[in-house]
C-alpha cells in the first residue's frame, strides 16, 4: 500500500468556506453564534461544517494494523455539496463512517458543527446522529415491520417527540418527498426509488444541517437516481450540506466539490463542472482513478496524496 | 417514549407469534408448577396443623412406667406408678391449666343387632377441655358422675356411626362388656391423629367407672397416662421440669434413679411435624423454580436469536441516532413483556389447577396472596434477568457493523 506522501502542496483541502454559496446567511450566521470568542481559526472551524485533520484510521488485523485513511484533511462549508469518489477499498466509506460518527478515527481531529468529536461521550454521539446529521444508505435500511410513517417518524422518537407531533412531521415529510399517499403502506410495497425517498424524508425529519449519503443511488436505475439526486439538488439549495459517496461519475457531477479518495488518501479536491454547463465533459480527476491499472489493480502507482 | 418503545416491543413480538407464545409457555409452565406446588405444599402444612390442633395445644403426656416380671419387660404404662392423686398433684403446680388422668383400653360394645370395638377411655371431665374436644350433641359427664362412677359414656363420631347407623346416639343405652351404659352426648369430629389413628373411634366414660366397672385395677387409683396441659406453649419447659421433679418426690426417686413413668412432649412432635412439611414444601418449591429457570433460559435464548436476527435494525437505529441505553430498553422490555404476560397466564393456570385439584380430590390444597406475590415478583426479575445480558449485547453492537450484517 504505497501511496507515496510527498508534499505536493496544493491549496485546496483544508481551507474553510471556500465556497460557500448564497442563500444560506441563516446557517452561517447560527453558527457564528455558537462559537465562543476565541482566535481566527476557532473562527474557521465553526464556519465549516465539516473539518477534519490529520485523519488516521487504521484496523487491526493478524498482521499488524492496516492503515485505511492515512492522514487526510478535509474541510467543508455549510452549504456545500460534496461528492466524494474513489474505489471500494480507497477507505471512502470507512471516511463516511466517521463523519457520521459511527466510527471513531484512530488519530487526528474531526470537528463537527464546531465540536470536537474525540471529546464526545456515546450519548452525545447519538445525539449528533439524530439532530445535526441525516443519513441516507444505498440499501435505503427502512424498518420493514413498520409503515412509512413511522419508519419516518423513528428519529423523533429517540428525540423525545410526543406522538401527535411525530405524526404530523413525518407527514409533512412524507409529503415533501411527494409520498404523502403513502403513510400507512409498509416498505416492500413501494419501489425502490419511493423507499430512497422515504430514507431521504427520515433523514429530513429532524431537519439536520448535514445529510450523508452512502451511495444513495447505487440501487437504483439511471432514471430514479436522477430524480433522487433532483432530491437532493432542491435540499441542498435550501442550505443542507451535502456529502455524498459515489462511483457514478453522472451522480458525482450533482455536486459542487467532488473529492477522490485513493489508498486512504484525498489524491483530488476541486469544483465540479456543473452539468448545466457541460454534462458531457468527464469528471475532474487525475490519474485516471476509475481505470485500473493492469499489474497492481486499483493501487493508483504515480498518485500522490494532497497536503 | 416508553409509550412508543412499548407499542414497538408489542408490534416485534406480534411479528413471531409462535415463537413468542413458545418463549411465553416456558413461563406459564415455571409460575404455574411455582404456584400448584406451593399450594400443595401449604395444603399439606394447613392439614398438619389441623391434626396438631386437634391434639390439643401445649399437651404434656405423663404415661406410667414399666414392671418387669420373671425377665420380662411390661413397656411403658405397664406399671401402676401414676395416679389420679398425682394428676391432682400436677392440677396445683403454676402454668398448668388442666389435667386429665386416663385409664386407656378397648371394649366391645353392643348396640341391637350391632357390635363394635373401640378405643375406651376412663377419664375426668377436664379431659374435654384438655384435648378442646367439644360435644356435638347432647352434653358432656360431670363431676358428679365421676364420684358416683355411673355407667354413662360419651361417643365419637365413627364408633357412633358403626353402633347406630343414622340413629341419634343421645339417650340410648349400649353394652360395654357386660354392664348397660347411657349415651349422653355425641363428640365433635376430630379427624385423624399425627400417626394416622381415626380420633373419633372413641368412647369417653367416667375414670372411677372405667376402672371399678370395666377393666378393673389391682392398684386403687392408678391409671395409664396424665394429659397435662400448659396455659403457655412458652411456659412448658418451666412445667416440664416442675412436673418432674414433683413426680419424683411424690415417688420418693432418690437422685440417680431413673423416672419411674415417662414424658412426652405434644408441642415438640407437632413441631417437628410441622417443620417436616415445611421442608416439604420447600422442596417442592425449589423443583418448581427450577422449571421457572429454565423458563428463564428459554427467554433469554430467544431474545440473543432475537438480537442477532435485527442486527441491522439495531444499525440503524444506531445511525438514525438512538443512543445504547434505548436499544437496551426495547430488548429489556421485550423479555420483562413475554415474563409478565407468561406470569399472569401461569398464575392463573396455577391458581385454576389449585382449585381443581380440591374439586376433584380430598386433597387441600391452599393458594396464599404472598405465594402468588413471590412467584410474580420472580417472574419479572427472571424476566429483567435473563433479558439484561441480550439487551447490553444488542446496544453495545458496534453500528458499522451492524449495518453491514445481512
Amino acid at each position: 500500500m504505497g501511496g507515496a506522501l510527498s508534499p505536493d502542496a496544493l491549496p485546496l483541502a483544508g481551507a474553510p468556506a471556500r465556497s460557500v454559496p448564497a442563500g444560506i446567511g441563516g446557517i452561517a450566521a447560527q453558527s457564528v453564534e455558537k462559537r465562543d470568542a476565541g482566535s481566527l481559526r476557532e473562527a474557521h472551524f465553526s464556519q465549516s461544517v465539516i473539518r477534519v485533520e490529520g485523519l488516521h484510521k487504521s484496523y487491526d488485523t493478524p498482521a499488524g494494523p492496516f492503515p485505511v485513511l492515512k492522514d487526510v484533511d478535509l474541510s467543508i462549508a455549510p452549504g456545500e455539496f460534496v461528492a466524494v469518489m474513489g474505489p471500494s477499498g480507497s477507505g471512502k466509506s470507512t471516511f463516511m463512517n466517521i463523519l457520521g460518527c459511527l466510527d471513531r478515527p484512530s488519530a487526528g481531529h474531526y470537528v463537527l458543527d464546531g465540536r470536537s468529536v474525540a471529546e464526545l461521550s456515546k450519548d452525545e454521539l447519538a445525539l449528533l446522529r439524530n439532530r445535526t446529521i441525516g443519513f441516507v444508505f444505498q440499501g435505503f435500511n427502512l424498518l420493514p415491520r413498520m409503515n412509512l410513517e413511522d419508519n419516518v417518524a423513528l428519529p423523533l422518537v429517540y428525540y423525545g417527540v410526543e406522538r401527535e407531533e411525530r405524526r404530523a412531521r413525518a407527514r409533512k415529510m412524507l409529503q415533501r418527498v411527494g409520498l404523502g399517499n403513502y403513510a400507512k403502506s409498509l416498505p416492500n410495497r413501494i419501489s425502490g426509488g419511493q423507499q430512497q425517498r422515504v430514507a431521504i424524508a427520515r433523514a429530513l425529519v429532524n431537519q439536520p444541517r448535514l445529510i450523508l449519503a452512502d451511495e444513495p443511488t447505487g440501487n437504483l436505475d439511471s432514471h430514479t437516481g436522477e430524480e433522487i439526486m433532483a432530491l437532493f439538488d432542491e435540499l441542498n439549495r435550501e442550505g443542507i450540506t451535502i456529502v455524498l459517496v459515489t462511483h457514478e461519475a453522472d451522480i458525482a457531477r450533482h455536486a459542487r466539490r467532488q473529492v477522490s479518495f485513493l489508498d486512504g488518501c484525498i489524491v483530488q479536491d476541486g469544483p465540479t463542472e456543473h452539468h448545466d454547463d457541460n454534462p458531457s465533459r468527464p469528471p475532474l480527476v487525475r490519474g485516471g482513478v476509475e481505470t485500473p491499472s493492469p499489474d497492481k489493480g486499483r493501487d493508483g502507482e504515480g498518485l500522490e496524496c494532497l497536503e | 417514549m416508553l409509550a412508543a418503545m412499548l407499542g414497538e416491543a408489542w408490534h416485534a413480538m406480534g411479528a413471531n407469534r409462535l415463537r413468542t407464545f413458545l418463549t411465553m409457555l416456558g413461563m406459564v409452565i415455571g409460575v404455574g408448577a411455582v404456584v400448584l406446588m406451593m399450594a400443595v405444599g401449604q395444603g399439606a402444612q394447613y392439614a398438619v396443623s389441623q391434626s396438631i390442633s386437634s391434639m390439643g395445644s401445649n399437651l404434656f403426656i405423663l404415661i406410667s412406667g414399666s414392671t418387669t416380671s420373671g425377665g420380662v419387660r411390661s413397656g411403658s404404662g405397664g406399671a401402676p406408678t401414676l395416679t389420679v392423686a398425682d394428676a391432682d398433684a400436677i392440677a396445683e403446680l403454676p402454668g398448668v391449666r388442666a389435667v386429665a388422668p386416663v385409664h386407656t383400653g378397648r371394649t366391645q360394645m353392643v348396640y341391637g343387632p350391632n357390635n363394635w370395638s373401640s378405643s375406651t377411655y376412663g377419664t375426668t371431665p377436664s379431659y374435654l377441655d384438655v384435648r378442646s374436644w367439644s360435644v356435638a350433641s347432647g352434653y358432656p359427664f360431670t363431676d358428679s358422675d365421676l364420684r358416683s362412677a355411673t355407667r354413662v359414656a360419651l361417643i365419637g363420631k365413627t364408633a357412633a356411626k358403626n353402633l347406630f347407623g343414622d340413629e341419634d346416639p343421645v339417650g340410648k343405652t349400649i353394652r360395654v362388656g357386660q354392664s348397660p351404659f347411657v349415651i349422653l352426648g355425641v363428640l365433635g369430629a376430630k379427624g385423624q391423629s399425627l400417626d394416622g389413628r381415626d380420633q373419633d373411634d372413641t368412647l369417653l366414660i367416667p375414670l372411677t367407672t372405667a376402672q371399678r366397672k370395666v377393666y378393673g385395677t389391682p392398684f386403687q387409683g392408678a391409671v395409664r397416662m396424665i394429659m397435662v396441659q400448659a396455659e403457655t406453649a412458652a411456659g412448658m419447659p418451666a412445667v416440664e421440669k416442675s412436673m418432674v421433679s414433683l413426680l419424683r418426690q411424690r415417688h420418693r426417686l432418690r437422685e440417680g434413679m431413673d423416672n419411674d413413668f415417662y414424658l412426652r412432649n405434644l408441642a415438640e412432635a407437632a413441631d417437628s411435624a410441622a417443620e417436616t412439611t415445611r421442608t416439604m414444601s420447600l422442596l417442592l418449591g425449589a423443583i418448581a423454580s427450577v422449571s421457572l429457570l429454565v423458563g428463564g433460559i428459554g427467554i433469554m435464548n430467544i431474545m440473543l436469536v432475537s438480537v442477532t436476527e435485527r442486527t441491522r435494525e439495531i444499525g440503524i437505529r444506531l445511525a438514525i441516532g438512538s443512543r445504547e441505553r434505548d436499544i437496551m430498553l426495547q430488548f429489556l422490555l421485550e423479555a420483562i413483556i413475554i415474563s409478565v404476560v407468561g406470569c399472569f397466564i401461569g398464575l392463573a393456570l396455577g391458581v385454576g389447577g389449585a382449585l381443581l385439584a380440591n374439586y376433584l380430590t380430598d386433597a387441600m390444597v391452599v393458594i396464599s396472596g404472598s405465594s402468588v406475590l413471590v412467584a410474580f415478583g420472580v417472574a419479572a426479575s427472571v424476566g429483567v434477568f435473563f433479558g439484561f445480558y441480550p439487551a447490553r449485547k444488542a446496544a453495545r453492537l458496534d453500528p458499522i457493523e451492524a449495518l453491514r450484517y445481512q
